[in-house]
């Protein structure tokens, strides 16, 4: 990237520059008849100077002699007419309304081509530092934070994006109007544009000088800014070490140490940047002082008309705009060069990859080769420590390796050697005797693959992480209608402009015959085994029953999971499984359900009738009152409120008792003790109104089964159920998308797949009720063949910022799958199992190898057993090698082998 | 069986029989009622404990396995007992197998509602260190006799 800004504005956009410079010199016709207009207007119009002579003069020819330079014709186009006094004052005046409406005109066309062209350097800049983080050594991660880059490319080049647009036009622009204005000025009297000059001459001195200090600590704010940015994201990744460590108020010194130097420069900046407006605004202020005092002198003695004062004036007005920006630009200028080189000095690490590593294959990727070859790969850190030494190893990509060592033997380093993400520091890598560091990333990305101790997951759904590392090329365009396709293809074709390439993500990315698949439509399967080969196959489907679908979108499977719903049902009736589950029946009071469960009787969309939003419902409340309802509500309120207060009022408000049991919390139940105590037993008609409604929501969470108070008897359910019909019967029709009722024969799409399968409650309190029904919906759904369709539901979870919605193990099993899934031909595992259990490990370990059967696996062991069934062994020791060969072969041999095995 | 019902049956509970009416209830209220079929076990030896039992109605069968890998019933419990205090007193795994022999009910009080029930009912805590002292005193006569009948 060129370190001067201005080169590298020209030569991204100088064909728009120069459109737009064109525009402004045609501007500057139209500003200066602005500005020679009204002249004409006072000393002809109003003074009347032209109709000394005669009542009418001729106006409006179009007459004129062209410069020397153009060959010097006389051009006659238009005879004009002849006017009286007052005729050309409304005509003269129209003129110049005409010219500052085309003179506004022109500023508009201007400044939007000025912004577009801006946008589109600041989007060209932006993606080139994009570009570059991707072309980044994998080393330079460790020394920069990551909030900084994003604080770069985010925040510190924004600026670049307004100047851009006025790095070449402003000057020109403003210089014109400048000299414009001068110009008149001189055609007036020479002497006041003297005046001018020179004291614009010590304002374009002096007032640089002023600003520079401005721009010494701008520079210090930047940095100091990108600097809080960083700290801040450590704060965030760092935040289990400050709880457990309890340094939260040393992190609370340092900030506020941070902050207050920040405060130091942007203060400071205030005091300069004042000082220098307070002069700026004087100096500006002495010239219309000279003009009206020698100018006015002139009109008094007769030299200059006042017509030609006011015009000076007019000009002069309009002059320290021009000048003064035209010194912000200077400024501005100095200002963003500063910044860039800031910014792109971050960018430019040593050791970038080239851009042609990482072009896009324009077919499906090459096979990776037969052996590859490492002679004397040494990998040092800063030149002192040797990680790896010298270390020379033939592998056959089918070859099958395990790699053993004490910790510091260098066998991970290997690891990350052999996937390139460490460079060594000599040495070479060859395979089939090309240079392997030389081949492009999609190769390696698609032949091999590698797995370290830890998995970053990107905040998407596990399909998309599953699916990550088939995604080289885009295999398949997206399929658009006409209107759209014509809107996307002007969005490539600007993307194009401003340097981005016009790739489209809604393309089909995915590799299938990478991954074994002929296309979308048997993709599944292969996702499937890959999970299974790592047992995640369990837990995402276990998520997929606790995932929703729309039932519009995938009615097929809407119309299976009735199916399955159907037959649970029929199996429920077995004895085995009575008085497991109780299930929903409109004509019947579902004690495993809260009142207010049971009074909806179906899912909440939304959040009108979601949890104490129902009580607070007008509709609801209605169809209670209409039932008479709220009057059993407010006795059952009043017994629980008795109840609550009977058992909570002794404890300690903090006990974690109150927020998991009571239905009143801790704060309030001095109030309703009160409550209860004032109304002394009379029962719930002397309740005061205010206290009703509070009294009234507490029922509605009440679960007859699970709170065992005996509040509802048959009659009081039935009174329930005639409101539960009486609210789906009338429910207004503003209302009616915001709950989706249970319908035996409908498929729910604001319920989970498992609720829809299982149609009722769990009763509570019954043993193992939730294994044994969770076994029969697993096998109801095996023998209907739908496993595989609720873990493609579970695919769609969204697995949260660094995949820490799902738990260590789960993500580093989905780092494995997205690894396996591609079928590589070589795969580096490097300690990957660690954090499973010892009988997982062995587990995964043999399940990799079992469906990698042909291809090659290097298996560097965390533990030297694992290396048992591995055809050839290597055992490191200090970042060499220090035997190599099949087991039986290093058993007869011992030395640090055997010592490995034994401490195994 | 609703709390109220459920406050009667603690009440005859050794463990419970000294705390006053209020807090029974709020023991009955944050347990956990569970019942169990024949044959289901409420917990197997080996496992972590999470959670004691206090029985209300049944009869459960205290099992311990043998070296032949087969288990051998060592005791019976039945209403008012409770079982599965141990593990959760001491952290350990759980001393022996409870399976139901008939239909049983039971109150199932979490380890962390143990303990803050100890915490707001300290007569709790005494009326466990008394029944534990109980059967420690049990196990000591056990291994008296045993110890003599080696000797003899």
């Amino acid at each position: 990237m060129q370190r001067n800004l201005f080169s590298y504005i020209w030569r991204h956009s100088r064909p728009e520059q120069i459109v737009i410079l064109i525009l402004v010199v045609f501007a500057q016709v139209f500003y200066f008849l602005s500005l020679s207009v009204p002249k004409s207007i006072v000393n002809n119009g109003i003074s009347g100077n032209a109709f000394k002579d005669a009542a009418l003069i001729p106006w409006g020819a179009i007459d004129f002699t062209l410069p020397g330079f153009l060959g010097g014709f006389h051009v006659h186009l238009f005879d004009g007419f002849t006017v009286d006094q007052l005729t050309y004052l409304v005509a003269m005046s129209f003129v110049f309304l005409a010219a500052v409406v085309v003179n506004g005109q022109f500023k508009k066309s201007i400044n939007t081509q000025k912004g577009r062209m801006g946008e589109r350097m600041l989007r060209r800049l932006r993606y080139e530092l994009y570009d570059r983080i991707l072309r980044f050594p994998p080393a330079h991660f460790r020394k920069v934070k990551q909030a900084e880059l994003a604080t770069m490319i985010k925040d510190e080049v924004e600026p670049l994006g307004g100047f851009i647009g006025d790095a070449f036009v402003q000057p020109m622009f403003l210089g014109g109007q400048a000299l414009t204005a001068i110009i008149f000025i001189m055609m007036q009297n020479w002497l006041l544009s003297i005046i001018v000059i020179v004291l614009l001459a010590v304002q374009m001195a002096i007032i640089p000088r002023l600003r520079r200090p401005v721009l010494v600590l701008g520079r210090q704010r930047q940095l100091s800014a990108r600097l809080l940015a960083g700290r801040i994201a450590e704060t965030a990744d760092g935040v289990n070490e400050i709880h457990i460590h309890g340094a939260a108020n040393y992190e609370r010194a340092d900030i506020s140490e941070r902050l207050g130097h920040i405060f130091r420069i942007r203060f400071e900046l205030y005091n300069k940047k004042f000082v220098a407006k307070f002069w700026n605004n004087l100096l500006s202020q002495v010239t219309p002082f000279a003009i009206y005092l020698v100018g006015g002198y002139f009109a008094i003695t007769g030299q200059m008309d006042v017509g030609a004062v006011v015009g000076v004036l007019l000009a002069y007005k309009d002059l320290p705009s021009p000048i003064k920006e035209l010194i912000d630009w200077d400024q501005q200028r100095q200002d963003v060069q500063i910044k860039y080189e800031q910014v792109i000095d971050q960018f430019q690490p040593e050791g970038m990859m080239a851009p042609e590593l990482q072009v896009i294959p324009d077919g499906p990727p090459p096979p990776l080769g037969h052996e590859l070859v490492l002679s004397n790969v040494t990998v040092s850190e800063d030149g002192r420590v040797r990680l790896l030494d010298n270390v020379s190893l033939s592998l056959p990509t089918d070859a099958r390796v395990a790699v053993i060592g004490g910790s510091g033997s260098g066998k991970d380093v290997l690891g990350q050697v052999l996937s390139r993400l460490v460079q060594p520091t000599g040495g070479s890598i060859k395979i089939d005797g090309k240079d392997y560091l030389e081949m492009p990333e999609y190769v390696i990305g698609a032949r091999t693959a590698y797995i370290g101790q830890e998995t970053y997951l990107f905040p998407l759904s596990v399909r998309d992480n599953l699916l990550f590392g088939l995604k080289h090329r885009p295999v398949a365009p997206a399929t658009y209608d006409d209107a759209t396709k014509v809107l996307r293809e002007a969005f490539w074709r600007e993307a194009e402009r401003a340097g981005n390439p016009p790739l489209d993500p809604a393309a089909d990315w995915i590799d299938y015959e990478l991954a074994g698949a002929t296309g979308p439509g048997d993709l599944l399967p292969c996702m499937v085994r890959a999970l299974k080969h790592v047992e995640l196959d369990e837990d995402i489907y276990a998520l997929g029953l606790r995932g929703a679908i729309e039932a519009g979108k995938r009615p097929d499977l809407a119309e299976k999971i009735l199916t399955v719903r159907h037959e649970l049902h029929g199996r429920l009736q077995d004895p085995a499984y009575a008085g497991l589950v109780e299930p929903f029946n409109v004509d019947k009071y579902n004690k495993n359900l809260s009142v207010a469960e049971n009074l909806l009787f179906g899912t909440p969309v939304g959040k009108d009738f979601d949890g104490d939003n129902l009580a607070a419902d007008p509709y609801m409340q209605t169809v209670l009152k209409e039932g008479g309802i709220d009057r059993d509500l407010l006795h059952m309120g009043l017994s629980i409120a008795e109840t609550m207060v009977e058992l909570f009022s002794g404890l300690s408000p903090d006990n974690p008792l109150f927020e998991q049991y009571s239905f009143i919390s801790a704060d309030e139940l001095p109030n309703v003790r009160l409550l209860l105590q004032r109304l002394g037993g009379k029962g719930a008609d002397a309740v005061p109104e205010a206290d009703r409604a509070r009294l009234m929501t507490l029922p509605l969470r009440y679960i007859e089964a699970r709170h065992r108070l005996g509040l509802i008897d048959a009659a009081m359910e039935d009174r329930l159920l005639a409101a539960r019909r009486a609210f789906a019967a009338n429910l207004p029709a503003p209302l009616r998308g915001s709950v989706e009722f249970y319908d035996f024969e409908l498929y729910n799409s604001a319920a989970t797949l498992q609720d829809n399968i299982l149609f009722g409650r769990l009763i509570y309190g019954q043993a193992q009720a939730e294994s044994r029904i969770g076994a029969l919906i697993a096998d109801v759904l095996a023998e209907l063949g739908l496993r595989d369709s609720v873990i493609e539901v579970g695919l769609e979870y969204n697995v949260g910022v660094a995949g820490k919605r799902l738990p260590a193990t789960q993500r580093q099993k989905l780092g494995i799958a997205r690894a396996l899934i591609k079928r590589p031909q070589f795969l580096v595992v490097n300690e990957a199992v660690a954090a499973f259990d010892g009988r997982t490990q062995d587990r995964v370990r043999d399940h990799i190898l079992a469906s990698s059967e042909g291809r090659g696996v290097v298996w560097i062991a965390s533990r030297p057993s694992q290396a048992e069934p591995f055809d050839q062994i290597v055992v490191m020791d200090s970042g060499r090698i220090a035997m190599q060969g099949a087991k039986a072969d290093l058993e007869a041999r011992g030395g640090l082998y055997a010592e490995l095995m034994a401490s195994a | 069986m609703n709390l109220n019902e459920e406050v009667e049956i603690l009440k005859g509970v050794p463990i419970f029989a000294k705390i006053e009416p209020a807090k029974l209830k709020l023991i009955a209220f944050t347990g956990e009622r569970m019942t169990f079929n024949a044959g289901q076990e409420l917990f197997h030896q080996g496992d972590q404990g999470d959670a004691m039992y206090v029985i209300l109605g049944g009869v459960a069968d205290v099992l311990i396995d043998n070296d032949k890998g087969g288990q051998i019933a060592v005791a019976e419990m039945k209403k008012n007992n409770f079982v599965g205090d141990m593990a959760i007193l001491c952290d350990v795994p759980r001393t022996a197998t409870i399976k139901a022999r008939e239909s049983l009910t039971t109150l199932r009080i979490s380890k962390d509602m143990f303990y803050r029930l100890v915490a707001e009912v300290p007569q709790m805590a005494i009326e466990v260190m008394r029944e534990l002292a109980h059967r420690l005193e049990d196990t000591n006569k056990k291994l008296r006799e045993a110890t003599a009948n080696k000797a003899a």
